[in-house]
């Protein structure tokens, strides 16, 4: 019993099969979306900058981490040599106040830092958030209730405050990167748990999982096979939009002062003192901010894109069933919209 | 309206259970970790002396759930704290004492709150007047030009980060233009005009990322309401397309606003922390990164438990306030 029941179901009513609810179609419609498209170039720009961020660096032959004290004018407050904070043919963008570290170098390793600790957050989000959410679907409704409790107060806790609280208590020898990519994931699981539930309830009433259920396929064969692929969309969708948020999370941990750490360069934390600097050295605060504008912008384009490919419209409508999972579609798409 | 009552039954003991278990995290968090607690609880510059009365203090000799217990007494009934040479008693509701400065948490809290209520506060008036005013007029104005341009602004106002738009008001107001000195915190006791005028560009900062949201929920929001039935029978019957969306659409989105504004008080609260930092707002924010910095563990938890109270309670209400404007989510 290899076979799928959808495939037994629809061979003896004759239905022809949907093909695999198509990832052709989503690249379809998210190629129709200009504003998407261009959103997406960016992105694979930027992570094509952060992954090449060696290679760039040695390009200009500079590195994130060595100090020019050369270049910086300490009888003038530290401000950087030369005309436009010291940009020239050795350092492209110009050394960064102080320290005359590189600024190039420190904005490309930047985004590294960035992109890097979203995206980790976003995986270590979007793991415990579909298994909470699945096992709270699935599990007895003694385990249900637990999970979504726990759910419930992890959605309650204000994101900030609890990861700044965090970092207090973690020994300062920890890599912070991994550290603040912990924190984040840890804290944030919440609402994809919520969406993952509620969907998952209103698929477990659909024919083709009572049939799976009725050939005698168990619980985690049902869940891997028949429930997983249906959460896809709503799952890529909202780890679409979680992306945007993790990186602006960073980067606010790290301009507080207690994300990602000197000698690590991060987008947030170069803003820290850049209001001193704006007058000497003016890109020391329009790069990184920039830098972060356009990232966190692109991110959210790509993913409303994203959202609007997959369309949850169409998913919504699947959501038929007993009152139970009504209620808790209801409840879902109230959250989503304070969460929106 | 017994499922109403039911409704609010059900509310507030969900509330108070959550409430419980963030206490119960927090303790785990931050008293359960490996490592010398006392010693992180102290403060690093702690004598060997103090650090044992701390682990007296945290009873760090009885079992989990028997330290867990003096850690709730101690919130709801207060405890007393020996300092060495004295005996001080710190009153219900009593959230600890910081070793460091030999502060009561309460008391620190509640001399940073008129700085962070008039920065929330104010603001809050700010992003809803803002945000469902630019909501408002793109959906009236959809498909046209000026919708396209207020989505473009709202757009972009949801993807920065509130210490930028801080950053570049703070250079171009106060820096570049001189338009306003840089913001220096005023109490409204001492002098409201002072008061407000420096807080107009953290005000500032805060509400339009805000607005930015609020903007665009107000906007979906009518635009649902605009697609119904008997907004087309309303059409129908001759009434003008302003009392359609100035009126009625207008209303399908009260219930959703209020329910985010409430929800979102998590999300102002971090906003908060930034801006108070960035503008150097003598707030609760600024003081909680402070303590995380210092390492002063009971100023930080004792911080963490009061936000998480608000934020738990303001979502509580948003439930109440959505289920009073919508009934059916009760009926569900």
């Amino acid at each position: 019993m290899t076979e799928s029941p959808l495939a037994v179901e629809a061979a003896g009513t004759g239905i022809p099969v949907p093909a695999a609810p198509g990832a052709r179609r989503f690249w379809r419609r998210l190629r129709a979306q200009r504003a998407a498209l261009v959103a997406a170039a960016v992105v694979a720009l930027l992570v094509l900058v952060a992954l090449a961020a060696p290679l760039l660096t040695a390009l200009e032959g500079q590195d994130p981490t060595t100090y020019h004290p050369s270049l910086i004018d300490s009888a003038r407050g530290g401000v950087p040599v030369g005309p436009l904070g010291g940009v020239g043919a050795e350092h492209w963008l110009g050394v960064e106040p102080q320290t005359g570290r590189d600024l190039f170098a420190r904005l490309v390793y930047g985004a590294r830092v960035s992109l890097g600790v979203a995206l980790a957050a976003t995986v270590i989000q979007v793991v415990i958030g579909v298994v909470v959410g699945v096992a709270a679907a699935l599990g007895s409704q003694w385990v249900d209730q637990l999970l979504s409790r726990l759910t419930d107060i992890i959605v309650a806790m204000p994101l900030m405050i609890m990861s700044l609280a965090l970092l207090a208590v973690v020994p300062a020898n920890f890599p912070r990167p991994v550290l603040v990519t912990l924190v984040i994931g840890l804290i944030a699981w919440g609402s994809i748990a919520k969406i993952v539930r509620a969907q998952t309830l209103s698929m477990k009433g659909l024919d083709y999982v009572s049939a799976a259920r009725l050939s005698g396929w168990g619980t985690w064969r049902i869940a891997r096979r028949e429930l997983l692929p249906g959460l896809a969309a709503p799952v890529i969708t909202y780890a679409a939009l979680l992306v945007p948020m993790n990186i602006s999370v960073e980067a606010a941990l790290s301009f507080l002062g207690v994300g990602v750490k000197p000698p690590t360069p991060s987008w947030g934390q170069m803003l820290t003192s850049a209001d001193v600097w704006y007058q000497a050295a003016p890109q020391y605060l329009l790069l990184p901010a920039g830098a972060l504008f356009v990232t966190v912008l692109a991110l959210t384009v790509l993913g409303d894109g994203v959202r609007t490919a997959l369309d949850p419209r169409a998913a919504s409508r699947l959501r038929v069933g007993t009152g139970r999972e009504d209620r808790n579609a209801r409840e879902d798409a109230g959250t989503k919209e304070a969460t929106a | 309206m017994s499922g109403f009552g039911g409704f609010l039954l059900r509310r507030a003991v969900g509330t108070v259970i959550t409430l419980l278990a963030i206490s119960v995290i927090v303790y785990v968090v931050f008293y359960v970790t490996p490592g010398d607690v006392a010693q992180i609880t102290c403060g690093p510059r702690c004598s060997p002396e103090q650090v044992r009365q701390v682990a007296a203090q945290l009873h760090l000799g009885d079992p989990l759930y028997v330290r867990y217990w003096h850690f709730l007494q101690g919130l709801f009934a207060g405890q007393d704290f020996s300092t060495g040479t004295s005996v001080e008693h710190c009153a219900a509701p009593c959230l600890g004492q910081s070793y460091q400065t030999g502060q009561q948490v309460l008391d620190i809290i509640l001399g940073k709150l008129p700085v962070s209520l008039s920065l929330v506060l104010g603001a809050m008036v700010l992003w809803l007047a803002l945000g469902v005013g630019t909501g408002v007029l793109s959906a009236w104005r959809r498909g046209r030009v000026s919708e396209r341009v207020l989505t473009a602004i709202t757009l972009a106002g949801t993807a920065t980060p509130v210490f930028v738009i801080g950053l570049v008001l703070m250079i171009v107001v106060c820096g570049e233009l001189q338009l306003l000195p840089f913001p220096q915190y005023v109490a409204f006791t001492d002098d409201p005009e002072q008061w407000a005028w420096n807080l107009l560009l953290p005000w500032l900062s805060l509400a339009l990322i805000e607005a930015a949201t609020f903007a665009r929920l107000t906007r979906a929001a009518m635009l649902e309401t605009l697609a119904e039935d008997h907004v087309r029978t309303f059409r129908a019957y001759g009434v003008g397309e302003r009392a359609i969306v100035g009126r009625h659409a207008l209303r399908g989105a009260f219930a959703p606003v209020i329910a985010l504004n409430a929800n979102n008080v998590g999300s102002a609260v971090g906003g908060a922390v930034l801006t108070e930092t960035l503008f150097g707002l003598p707030g609760i924010g600024q003081e909680l990164v402070h303590a995380v910095k210092v390492v002063d563990l009971p100023v930080v938890v004792g911080m963490v438990l009061v936000i998480a109270f608000f934020v738990v309670l303001a979502n509580a209400v948003a439930d109440v306030l959505y289920a009073v404007a919508d009934r059916r989510v009760v009926l569900a």
